[in-house]
């Protein structure tokens, strides 16, 4: 069956895909088979970064210049879900209206379902899904990411953060969580003012923390050993300067791209990593399928209960999470999947 | 229980040059606000964009506003369009500019419904949720 799924069948792909993101058993039951048939296949691809920032447009630019290397894309593009009707407005494809109409590229919008972490929960099936077609590259581009949105880290393969210029001064290059996460670190609308200094920022952030790791520091596009793995254990992030509306700085984020997936096949640390993602995507679900039991094993009508109280300050939050839990432990031990 | 609770995936294009969106993003909003996922594709969409971004989303409707004058022209293209896809199914409902006596022209080659300006957005969000046979047909295998 997986032989019909492929990039050249996109009617037979996208129906596959509302299945999943729809979660209809029989496309989870294809999707595990999918999954142990497809090791590593794709590049898969994060792109993540402030809402604004222009990952669509980068997206696009880099799958105008993935199609004229002749590798196919497939490109999952999230936007968030309303939290109190469940609507959304899918506008990704905007961006990337230059791109459409070329059998080798795949856009699917999606929305995050209200799901944390910057992507929708179906979002690593899909990819799988997507991997099984047969593309060469596969981009996932999160909602506009705050700073905690680190969820693509355990999905993607490499992962770009985009930033824009002028958006923050060098302690928020240094906090924790998002720019952790980065492969690749992107400055983009490098033609506005500041985005040298920006770049800086960043790499001068990134470089206090080679330096504690006894690394060299980054490298800024500008000099010739950009993106260059350091010898050893190490990956270097480069700072990379892009103006994707001009298609500026695109060819040298493609070889960044390309680079880092080599350092990744050829290096003990791309082992590890690979470990880790399974091990917090195992993490991820098993929280999941242990939210979806404990749900459905609360009586009806008790969480409602201790809201109740809790809003009036009678009880604390913590404590009616116990008690729900503890009523319905017996329950979950008994129920067999 | 999943399956009944997905919500609508719309998508609303412009088909043609003219750049006014004010309308198109006015139906966007007010089915998001009815719990729909609405694709907006943006301005200046040839007929074969249109078709590739439904097929390629797997959408439960098309919307298409177009203020250009062209209708007669683009409308029954984008129907076309969809039918070489497979995707002929789909209802296409269509708002802007268009003359009431264009209307049956419009549906004898395939769209489902027109919107004339003024038409209340519950009267839009109404049709759509009880016009989208692809929502009420168990999901395929895709085997």
């Amino acid at each position: 069956m997986s032989e019909q799924l492929s990039w050249r069948a996109p009617r037979a792909l996208a129906r596959l895909l509302t299945a999943i993101e729809n979660g209809a058993p029989e496309a989870l039951a294809q999707v595990q088979t999918l999954y142990r048939q497809t090791a590593h296949r794709a590049h898969i691809v994060g792109i993540t970064g402030v809402p604004g920032g222009g990952k669509s447009t980068l997206v696009a630019a880099l799958t105008r210049a993935l199609r004229e290397q002749s590798r196919t894309v497939a490109v999952l593009s999230v936007d968030p879900s309303s939290p109190f009707t469940r609507g959304a407005i899918l506008g990704d494809r905007i961006r990337m209206r230059g791109i459409s109409g070329d059998p080798g590229v795949f856009i699917r919008s999606l929305a995050s379902r209200s799901a944390p972490g910057g992507i929708a929960a179906a979002t690593a099936d899909m990819v799988t899904a997507l991997d099984a077609a047969g593309f060469d590259v596969i981009f996932v581009e999160t909602v506009g990411a705050g700073q905690d949105d680190v969820a693509i880290a355990r999905l993607a393969e490499t992962v770009v953060v985009v930033e824009a210029p002028g958006l923050g001064d060098d302690i928020q290059a240094i906090k924790a969580g998002l720019i952790e996460i980065a492969d690749i670190l992107v400055v983009n609308k490098a033609d506005l003012p500041d985005a040298q200094r920006t770049a800086q920022n960043l790499a001068a952030a990134l470089a206090l923390g080679f330096e504690t790791q006894g690394h060299h520091g980054p490298s800024l596009a500008s000099s010739p050993q950009a993106g260059a793995p350091s010898g050893r254990a190490g990956w270097r992030v480069p700072v990379l300067l892009t103006s994707a509306a001009h298609d500026q700085g695109v060819a040298a984020l493609i070889d960044a791209l390309q680079q880092h997936r080599a350092w990744l096949e050829t290096s003990e640390e791309g082992k590890h990593r690979r470990l880790r993602q399974a091990e917090a995507e195992i993490r991820a679900r098993l929280y999941a399928q242990l939210m979806r039991a404990a749900l459905a094993h609360i009586e009806h009508g008790a969480l409602e209960r201790w809201a109740a109280q809790c809003a009036q300050h009678r009880a604390h939050p913590e404590e009616a999470a116990r008690a729900l839990l503890q009523a319905i432990l017996p329950k979950l031990c008994s129920s067999s999947t | 229980m999943v399956l009944c609770m997905r919500p609508l995936r719309i998508l609303i294009a412009k088909p043609g040059l003219d750049g006014h969106d004010r309308g198109a993003k006015i139906i966007a909003r007010a089915l998001r606000d009815a719990g729909m996922e609405v694709i907006y594709t943006g301005l200046r969409q040839t007929p074969e964009m249109i078709a590739e971004a439904a097929l390629q989303e797997d959408v439960d409707a098309v919307g298409l506003s177009i203020l250009s004058g062209a209708h007669n022209t683009l409308l029954p293209r984008v129907v076309e369009a969809l039918r070489a896809r497979g995707l002929g199914d789909i209802p296409v409902f269509a708002g802007g500019i268009i003359p009431e006596e264009d209307v049956p022209f419009l549906k004898a080659h395939g769209i489902t419904e027109v919107f004339g300006p003024g038409t209340p957005l519950e009267t839009i969000v109404h049709f759509i949720e009880t016009h989208t046979p692809r929502r009420a047909r168990p999901e395929p295998s895709a085997t």
